[in-house]
């Protein structure tokens, strides 16, 4: 195993490809007491059209977040049982474009993995117990449906895309998990649980070695075959301009999105990345004019934030928070964009960012979860994520100020309101 | 564990570590919750966190702070036993990773002692702006707690087992003395805080004792010390002659249930462990039979309040389950009240809990909010002392000590169209 030592940052990751394509990373810190281990595929809730076998399948919304909550099914029970009885803490997420298995444990590390890598790679469910998932999936949906951050957020993408499958809801609705089969699921397990769509990262109080013979050991021999998946064609024009809906909420809430031209994997992929998070902190974060005068006029409060996110085939920036004049602060945000953007942006303040984007990033480091899902979406996305101080060297004033006056204009924008229901 | 005296009444836990990216710098004041005072006290660190003497808006404080590598200070309102913690949480790279070799603990030090001691004032007050905004923004946050259902129905429970009591305080206060506070009575509060209240500090990072001890006096050697008051200790929840049961309406899909229960024995590692097999953790009985066997609900789990000895079930299901929910929840109980468990149960209840003591290390976060509990309840054992009194704990004491948990309130949050 190759270590590689990143100076400026003080981390050393060591990395090896299996013969069978599995990606493994490790980040040793023998100073913890903490193993964490996190084995992720490269599928997720936007991925439910793809070709399998030569043939294209439609799947139902919500299909990878329910194999999620089936994997943990084996032969012999329940995996979650099997670790937590070694203290381990498990867990698992699906996210837009990857579903991610994890436990932090200070005790049997490797007893720990081997039930990690097992569970994941071998399904084993029934027709009657993909049935009961219903049930538990069903008030995960309702839950969410309740809460508005989540339903603010859902619209707003559903009014930015018209087709690609970012606008689809990750779990699904009760409506279309209704349609999951154990076959859909076993067919999709099948696809994508294949040790070349997957990488397992390890942050912690451990011997890479000892890792990389034990995925060896459990995992398939063979690798498996890259899946074509379609995730809709998408133009520049946003779905549809405006969305509101009300609920039962103390105060309105908006967020107001900019479809951003998406970039192809690779160094640019994360550079793109870099560059969208640091024009978000200049154009709307805590310490930026914008953000400044709309505390202070009372427009916004300490819920306002905003965030540049990318996933395949699609990147968006987004802000908002609880605010009495939604459509006010939407048009304060262009309007500052557009001021930036034309040679608005202070040297001294820009200097200050920088500093403050490479502390945020450092800081970010403490945390294993943050440092497994980093170096797996750096893989899955074709990038080195550990080497974030050279991509801000490369980064410059007028960089930020292309990326506002390119992507972040009234023609790309939508809005996204909840308002509170009349009594 | 007990703190250093820096001065009166101010305690200081020194916590070296080399292993983090960043140093960690909290301080807070502790004081008891009163309902009267409760949201006054939450209003202000937030009027404080607008502006000192010498970065007078918040536009001079980010700019200070991006300039030390984007260290953070943000201001904390908690609730430890019946005790509210308030003041401000620091983080800021560590020395050995500052490219410009610049040191930052005593900055950042100087600018929380600032942010306590040299607040923005104009006529002998804070400035009217900030006040009005902050205490429209407290209002605003108060009421926003019915926006998350599940967080909502965990607070009205705990309002409704404690009514009347400290404990039954929601740690912003309420909306109606949210609106009382007056710019005059905020900063004499203010005044008796700081000269009268203890002052809990935690350090987490790779400078050694005496730097950090220095450098905290010299950021708080304007602190003006009074007789410094005692904390408040936790009091007894009085027991009901029978259960009572409250039921809510709201426009939401799913239902709330939530219980309330007493804990008589004073047996507090032997109720972590029963806690933890009730509902505590993904394998604990509420997990196992009301979400998997059952399949009744996505969330299903209890809370142990170890300092007011209470446990609270939360959970969110269809109403109309509320009936086979709520049997299938004090049945677990009754099961483990009986000792009627598996021995993988027990001995996975136990590693879940020895897990967490034995991680804390690791997150400068969970130290400090565990530091400040134990200092806020008087109490001084460190997560390894806690660990080994778990690890001691026998099956007889876990179920004589859940034997004595028994049902005190039930909270029942419905939608409008089920309970027409």
């Amino acid at each position: 195993m190759k270590p590689t030592f990143y100076e400026r940052i003080g981390e050393s990751v060591h990395r090896e490809t299996l013969p069978n394509g599995l990606e493994i990373c490790v980040v040793p810190k023998p100073e913890y007491a903490k193993q964490y281990a996190f084995f992720a595929t490269r599928y997720g809730g936007m991925d439910t059209r793809f070709c399998l076998g030569g043939k294209w399948l439609d799947t139902p919304a919500g299909i990878a977040h329910y194999l999620e909550h089936k994997m943990f099914d084996t032969r012999e029970g329940n995996a979650l049982q099997q670790l937590a009885q070694n203290g381990a803490e498990p867990n698992a997420f699906t996210s837009n474009a990857m579903t991610g298995y994890y436990f932090d444990s200070t005790a049997h590390f490797e007893e720990n993995l081997e039930i990690l890598l097992s569970f994941v790679s071998v399904p084993y469910f029934t027709q009657e117990s993909v049935a009961k998932e219903q049930g538990i999936i069903a008030q995960e949906i309702r839950m969410i449906e309740d809460n508005p951050d989540w339903q603010i957020y859902t619209r707003m993408m559903q009014s930015l895309y018209r087709t690609s499958t970012a606008r689809t809801s990750i779990a699904g609705t009760v409506e279309s998990i209704s349609h999951i089969t154990a076959e859909t699921l076993y067919d999709c397990h099948k696809a994508f649980y294949t040790p070349s769509n997957m990488i397992l990262t390890v942050v912690g109080n451990v011997d890479p070695v000892h890792i990389v013979d034990l995925a060896r050991r459990i995992l398939p021999r063979e690798g498996g075959t890259a899946i074509p998946r379609d995730y809709g064609q998408e133009g520049e024009a946003v779905a549809q301009k405006e969305t509101r809906l009300a609920m039962e909420v103390s105060s309105p809430q908006f967020l107001t999105g900019f479809k951003c031209r998406p970039v192809e994997d690779g160094e640019a992929y994360f550079r793109m990345a870099v560059l969208g998070d640091m024009a978000c902190d200049i154009l709307l974060g805590d310490s930026s004019p914008l953000y400044l005068r709309m505390y202070d006029e009372g427009l916004i409060n300490t819920s306002f934030g905003g965030s540049f996110e990318m996933m395949p085939g699609v990147a968006y920036l987004y802000a908002g928070g609880d605010c009495k004049d939604a459509r006010r602060a939407a048009e304060e945000i262009c309007k500052e964009a557009e001021r930036l953007g034309s040679g608005g942006i202070d040297e001294d303040f820009y200097q200050r960012v920088r500093r403050a984007s490479f502390g945020g990033n450092l800081r970010g480091l403490n945390s294993f979860e943050n440092i497994a899902v980093s170096l797996t979406e750096g893989y899955f996305h074709g990038y080195d994520p550990f080497r974030f101080p050279q991509v801000f060297d490369s980064i410059t004033r007028d960089d930020i100020a292309a990326f506002l006056r390119e992507n972040v204009t009234g023609e790309r924008s939508v809005l996204s309101e909840i308002v509170p229901k009349e009594p | 564990m007990e703190g250093t005296k820096l001065a009166e009444g101010v305690y200081l836990t020194y916590l070296p570590a080399r292993k983090f990216k960043t140093s960690l710098l909290s301080a807070q004041f502790v004081t008891p919750i009163r309902e009267e005072t409760a949201s006054a006290f939450a209003l202000l660190p937030a009027v404080l966190r607008r502006g000192t003497v010498s970065c007078p808006d918040m536009g001079a404080l980010s700019a200070r702070l991006d300039q030390l590598y984007g260290a953070s200070i943000d201001y904390t309102v908690r609730k430890k036993g019946e005790n509210q913690c308030i003041g401000f949480v620091a983080s800021f790279i560590d020395d050995s990773f500052v490219p410009g070799g610049e040191k930052l603990l005593e900055p950042v030090a100087d600018l929380l002692g600032e942010l306590i001691c040299d607040p923005a004032t104009e006529r002998g007050r804070f400035v009217n702006a900030y006040f009005e905004t902050e205490k429209a923004n407290l209002i605003d946050a108060i009421r926003s707690l019915i926006n998350d259902k599940r967080d909502y129905a965990d607070s009205r429970l705990l309002q409704q087992i404690c009514a009347g009591e400290p404990y039954g305080v929601s740690r912003l206060g309420d909306e109606e003395s949210a609106a009382k506070v007056q710019p005059h009575k905020l900063y004499a509060l203010y005044a008796q805080l700081i000269s009268t209240a203890r002052l809990e500090l935690v350090y987490s990072g790779s400078a050694d004792r005496e730097r950090v001890e220095q450098a905290l006096r010299a950021a708080l050697s304007t602190l003006p010390r009074e007789a410094v008051r005692g904390i408040a200790p936790v009091t007894a929840h009085p027991a009901r002659e029978a259960a009572k049961t409250v039921e809510e309406t709201l426009d939401v899909t799913q239902g709330k249930l939530g219980m309330g229960f007493t804990c008589a024995s004073d047996d507090t590692a032997a109720l972590l462990i029963g806690n933890t097999l009730f509902g505590g953790s993904s394998n604990g009985r509420l997990f196992m039979n009301v979400r998997e066997k059952l399949s009744l609900c996505y969330y299903a789990s209890s809370t142990y309040h170890r300092h007011k000895g209470l446990i609270t079930v939360s959970s969110g299901i269809e109403f109309e389950n509320y009936q086979r929910a709520y049997d299938e929840i004090l049945s677990q109980l009754a099961e483990i009240q009986a000792g009627r468990l598996e021995d993988w149960e027990l001995q996975s209840a136990r590693s879940t809990l020895l897990n967490a003591y034995a991680s804390m290390g690791d997150s400068q976060g969970k130290l400090e909010n565990f530091y400040l509990g134990q200092a806020a309840t008087g109490q001084e054992e460190t997560p390894a002392e806690l660990a080994a009194q778990v690890r001691e704990v026998t099956p007889e004491r876990i179920f004589a000590a859940m034997k004595t948990v028994s049902l005190d309130t039930v909270y029942f949050l419905r939608g409008k169209e089920a309970a027409e």
